[in-house]
């Protein structure tokens, strides 16, 4: 269809004017405006970011003590689960669908699951980016903070967190809102 | 026609006026007195369920019946980009059977006008430091429609303004809000039996206090006390407190049931009863 568009453009054009032009469906125009094309890691499936220091400050808060609050979230595989179903829920939401798209959510997922695990003290480490910059430009505001914690709640809350301890992580998460609330 | 495009695209983008972004609960329950707390004391809350980027509104009725008598509020407030609130509440207090003992007549009704305004000067309730608390000021006019009685129960004034300022915060670590208030005041009975009076003419520093737990995301339980002055010779007043439970049952519309103790209320002791308030807030 766009070969016979152009085709039927070209036939419209006065013949006096045909001079030779380029087919614009072969221009590379990822090219002519310098866009750099980013690979998926065969492996992992992530995209690639630009060098960072890790360590585990980046997570933004002190881990919990103790067994008690990565076993209310049902050790490493339930707060995969929580995240996963956390970004399933974000990434449909209305109201912040815009910010996930053309972002790294397999990074993402795993990432998040990174931090959550390590402030409930489940046994990993933060390898992620500290949370102003993995923030930075997504132009996030107090509403969508707010529509993402009510995802996070829903996603507690069906992976059957007791209340208390969905209340102990977000008092975690809370005070970084500084970091990811850009406007 | 690309400035118009642009221009449109821009609008489409724009936030929504009502942007009924804020967490559910977080504006609080609209005081007896308009302004938004936790239905007896008022808060560091702004009404609405806007964020800072947007107006938010919400309307209220209550009413308690205590022993003697039965009391009722309504009123409506503005919440503007969660910096700024503005509320009116009209209070209806009938007396009743004791309308008559006290010569005024069987259901005879005090009534009053709540102006008030609130700014918020920093903090969040949710957000930020857990040990900077959400910090609020606010004014509250107050207009009794009653000038003749309530100046011969001797009282020095059908008008009066009281000022708060408060601090409210969610630990979310504890699952548990905690305010308090304080509040310069000389009004009698809130205001119903007017200004001041031969006790004490000026306003005083009174306290309010509140403590609730959160049980869901929806669902809170708590208690407030609240000191008040007692300016009239003829008619001891008491410090109030209640119970509650407040159920956000949507995300725009939170009931609220409570015991309340108001105590003496003009020579009538021991005023005690049911809460049931309805607010709903975009």
């Amino acid at each position: 269809m766009p070969f016979a568009l152009a085709f039927a453009l070209l036939a419209a054009q006065p013949v006096a004017d045909a001079a030779p032009q380029e087919d614009p469906s072969t221009i590379d125009w990822e090219k002519e405006f310098g866009v750099e094309k980013k690979v998926r890691d065969p492996v992992t499936g992530e995209l690639p970011v630009d060098p960072y220091t890790q360590s585990p400050a980046n997570a933004g808060a002190t881990p919990f003590n103790g067994e008690s609050m990565a076993k209310a979230f049902g050790g490493q595989d339930g707060i995969r689960k929580i995240v996963g179903r956390l970004v399933d829920l974000s990434e449909t939401d209305p109201r912040i669908s815009d910010i996930f798209k053309n972002q790294d959510t397999v990074r993402l997922r795993r990432t998040l699951s990174e931090q959550f695990c390590y402030l409930l003290d489940a046994g990993c480490t933060y390898t992620g980016r500290d949370m102003k910059s993995s923030h930075k430009d997504l132009g996030v505001t107090r509403a969508d903070l707010n529509a993402l914690v009510e995802n996070l709640q829903q996603a507690m809350r069906e992976a059957k967190v007791p209340f208390p301890a969905q209340n102990r992580l977000l008092a975690k998460l809370a005070p970084m809102d500084r970091d990811i609330v850009e406007r | 026609m690309a400035v118009a495009g642009l221009a449109l695209a821009t609008t489409a983008h724009a936030d929504p006026l009502l942007d009924g972004g804020k967490l559910v609960l977080t504006n609080g329950i609209s005081t007896l007195e308009g302004a938004s707390g936790g239905g007896l004391a008022s808060w560091a809350t702004i009404a609405g369920m806007e964020t800072d980027r947007g107006v938010g509104v919400s309307a209220h009725l209550t009413g308690i019946e205590l022993a003697d008598y039965g009391w009722q509020s309504h009123g409506v407030s503005v919440g503007i980009k969660d910096r700024i609130e503005l509320s009116y509440a009209r209070q209806n207090f009938d007396t009743r059977k004791v309308g008559a003992a006290l010569g005024l007549g069987e259901g005879y009704r005090f009534n009053q006008d709540i102006f008030g305004a609130k700014v918020r000067l920093v903090g969040d309730t949710v957000y930020g430091s857990p040990l900077l608390p959400q910090i609020s000021v606010g004014v509250q006019h107050k207009r009794s429609l009653d000038g003749a009685i309530v100046r011969a129960v001797g009282a020095a004034s059908s008008e009066g303004t009281d000022f708060t300022a408060s601090a409210t915060k969610l630990v979310l670590s504890k699952s548990v809000l905690v305010n308090a208030t304080a509040r310069l005041t000389n009004a009698n009975q809130f205001g119903l039996l007017g200004f001041g009076g031969p006790n004490q003419a000026g306003r005083t520093l009174q306290f309010e206090g509140s403590v609730a737990y959160m049980l869901t995301p929806r669902l809170v339980i708590g208690g407030e006390y609240r000191t008040r002055p007692s300016n009239l010779a003829i008619a001891r007043e008491d410090d109030a407190h209640d119970l509650f439970v407040a159920w956000a049952f949507t995300r725009n519309a939170t009931l609220t049931a409570a015991y309340a103790d108001v105590g003496s209320v003009a020579t009538f002791d021991g005023q005690r009863g049911g809460l049931v308030s309805l607010q709903f807030a975009f």
